[in-house]
């Protein structure tokens, strides 16, 4: 691939961070650091690991390279391949399903002019059709970046979507005025004025 | 219906602040020092004697899980691992937890990690949660600044430290000897037991692995005592518990209830009820995605707890109400659930790996009622080929929704499946 970059190191941003996540485990266990170093090298590449991300990690925690790369296969929230300015991912399991997702999808996909799995064409958005986010109560769930939207309807989701597009970043969590996981309309419990 | 003063989770919501100050005020971290003193067995048997069971999904009892580990040192650190990988469809309550109520489970870490010898915790959190583990790592923060973890925790003379891991995306890591595989840097596929963790685990070392509640309240039983928990539920089924109800119902939300309480009067009370009422209820799934749908005749009147829900062959499982009213396609509903279970198998076992997709593909099939009547048998005994043929308990997880939709609805399979031919023929 083209975009790969020849070479990668941690910038003094990303360094500190490593060292901080490095001091969590015995140093002979210093594999066990591979999820955040590599959640921090995506980000520093702005959403996705090249392959020299990848071995400067192998290296920095002494592992073969492989482990490194099925490590990145394994799991969800890695990319090897360049993504979208935000990830925009659209919760489908059956709790969100019940409460209206595929209707979300096809407003997104509407809105982006994208399918999921597809990258919109401008470049800001990659949609993906997520398993369970686990904020079932709060259903349904869009998540974008490190922030989850709650209690979506196809209307502001489209409005998420123009809001990201102008550079702002909506509050996170519910879009409707309930009370976190709380019912609508007010808490049943935990209605007492004492502390 | 329990009261608020016998509610662990005083700030399930968030209406207070999460912080160190706000957390002592409601009753978190005071003479936990006291609670140390008293000693490793005065904590195991409290626990025991509270009935806690854990809270994950298993419910094994947490006292006797946490006396398996070694009395004496083994010359090797022993670690405590709170499983806060909340992937189960429908459960969303240790979010909560981490969120609004960290120092619960931070105090917990301490008091359960005393009690089984730990040398220190780390606290695996689903990758997903960046927020919540943010707040989660800040609260760990102002205990070791306030002297309460760390050197000398809480002035009791006992060194323990806590460490926030945050996962990457993988249900199965919620699988314990999955997490603890990732834990250590690799891929999260399950481990073969014996060994169990509590001899082999982290790194080889000795491990107790317990859920985010079951922790969380530990504290609170010491405090409050054994009898006040075990006051909650019926016998074998004791506590208080945060339920999760989603779906189909009017509000869904989160709270804590006491265990035991009728599912109706649950979802009546602070759900809402169900959409359209009660009798517009077709079907739920009480207890996790895993867990058989019910049927609307057996809601009726079943008791949430362990006991209850598994004599009417479902479970308790994460506690996690998934509800579906008359409108929903019943089958689609489940068939979105194998669909789930094929993403999420790690791929180590056979049965599991080939299974759960060639499961998905015939669910998908009985959707549309593009079927053979006999291929429903088939479905059945091929679920029961996968259950109890793999390493871990995801074969189980995702053969038992398709049993469920068959013990309940063949019917409605059956007419779909009829309905097409007819239209096929005509």
């Amino acid at each position: 691939m083209s975009q790969q970059p020849e070479t990668f190191t941690f910038d003094a941003e990303s360094t500190a961070l490593v060292k901080k996540h490095l001091a969590k485990y015995p140093p002979e266990r210093k594999a066990s650091a591979v999820l955040p170093l590599l959640d921090i090298a995506q980000r520093q590449c702005g959403g996705w690991l090249p392959r020299a991300a990848m071995d400067h990690v192998a290296e920095t925690l002494d592992m073969a390279p492989i482990r490194v790369y099925e490590v990145v296969s394994f799991y969800e929230m890695y990319h090897d391949a360049p993504r979208g300015k935000h990830e925009l991912r659209v919760c489908t399991t059956t709790p969100c399903w019940l409460r209206g997702s595929s209707d979300i999808v096809a407003a997104c996909e509407d809105e982006l002019g994208c399918k999921v799995g597809q990258t919109s064409g401008d470049g800001m958005f990659s949609l993906v059709e997520f398993e369970c986010l686990g904020a079932c109560v709060n259903a349904p769930i869009i998540w974008i970046d490190d922030d989850y939207y709650e209690d979506v309807d196809p209307d502001n989701a489209r409005r998420l979507i123009q809001a990201f597009r102008k550079g702002e970043r909506p509050e996170p969590g519910t879009m409707t005025d309930r009370q976190m996981s709380a019912p609508a309309g007010g808490p049943t419990t935990l209605t007492g004025t004492g502390k | 219906m329990l009261s608020d003063k016998d509610r662990i989770f005083t700030n399930l919501y968030g209406l207070k602040d999460w912080g160190l100050e706000a957390a002592k005020m409601r009753g978190d971290w005071d003479a936990t020092k006291a609670i140390l003193e008293k000693g490793r067995d005065w904590i195991i048997d409290e626990i025991k004697a509270s009935g806690l069971r854990g809270r994950g999904g298993a419910g094994f009892p947490a006292g006797l899980k946490w006396s398996f580990m070694p009395k004496e040192p083994t010359g090797k650190p022993h670690y405590l691992v709170v499983n806060a990988d909340e992937s189960e469809p429908g459960t969303c309550k240790d979010r909560d937890i981490m969120r609004h109520d960290p120092h619960k489970l931070v105090e917990g870490c301490l008091v359960a990690g005393f009690a089984m010898g730990a040398d220190a915790a780390y606290i695996y959190v689903r990758g997903e949660f960046f927020n919540e583990a943010a707040t989660l790592d800040a609260a760990v923060q102002q205990a070791y600044d306030a002297g309460l973890i760390g050197k000398n925790a809480c002035g009791s003379g006992y060194d323990f430290d806590i460490y926030v891991h945050r996962g990457a995306g993988a249900y199965i890591c919620g699988e314990e000897t999955a997490l603890l595989e990732s834990l250590e840097g690799k891929k999260g596929q399950p481990r073969i037991k014996p060994p169990f963790p509590a001899n082999t685990g982290l790194y080889g070392c000795p491990t107790t692995i317990n859920n985010v509640e079951t922790i969380a309240v530990a504290p609170t039983i010491c405090r409050r005592g054994a009898a006040w928990f075990a006051g909650f539920g019926r016998e074998n089924n004791t506590g208080t518990k945060v339920f999760c109800i989603s779906g189909h119902v009017n509000n869904p939300c989160n709270v804590e209830e006491e265990m035991s309480i009728p599912l109706k009067e649950l979802i009546d009370r602070h759900a809402g009820g169900v959409r359209g009422g009660w009798d517009n209820l077709k079907a739920i799934i009480p207890g996790g995605s895993s867990v058989p749908c019910l049927p609307k005749n057996i809601c009726d009147d079943v008791l949430m707890d362990f006991d209850s829900l598994r004599e009417v062959k479902s479970g308790l499982g994460t506690a996690a109400i998934i509800v579906m009213d008359q409108s929903t396609d019943i089958i689609a509903a489940i068939a979105r659930l194998s669909k789930f279970y094929k993403h999420e198998s790690c791929g180590q076992c056979t049965p599991c790996r080939e299974g759960t997709g060639w499961m998905w593909r015939v669910m998908e099939r009985l959707v549309t009622g593009d079927a053979e009547i006999g291929e429903i048998d088939m479905l059945l005994d091929v679920s029961y080929e996968i259950e109890g043929h793999t390493i871990c308990a995801l074969g189980d997880a995702a053969a038992w929704p398709v049993q469920g939709v068959i013990r309940h609805f063949r019917d409605e399979i059956e007419d779909r499946i009829a309905s097409r031919r007819s239209k096929t023929a005509a």
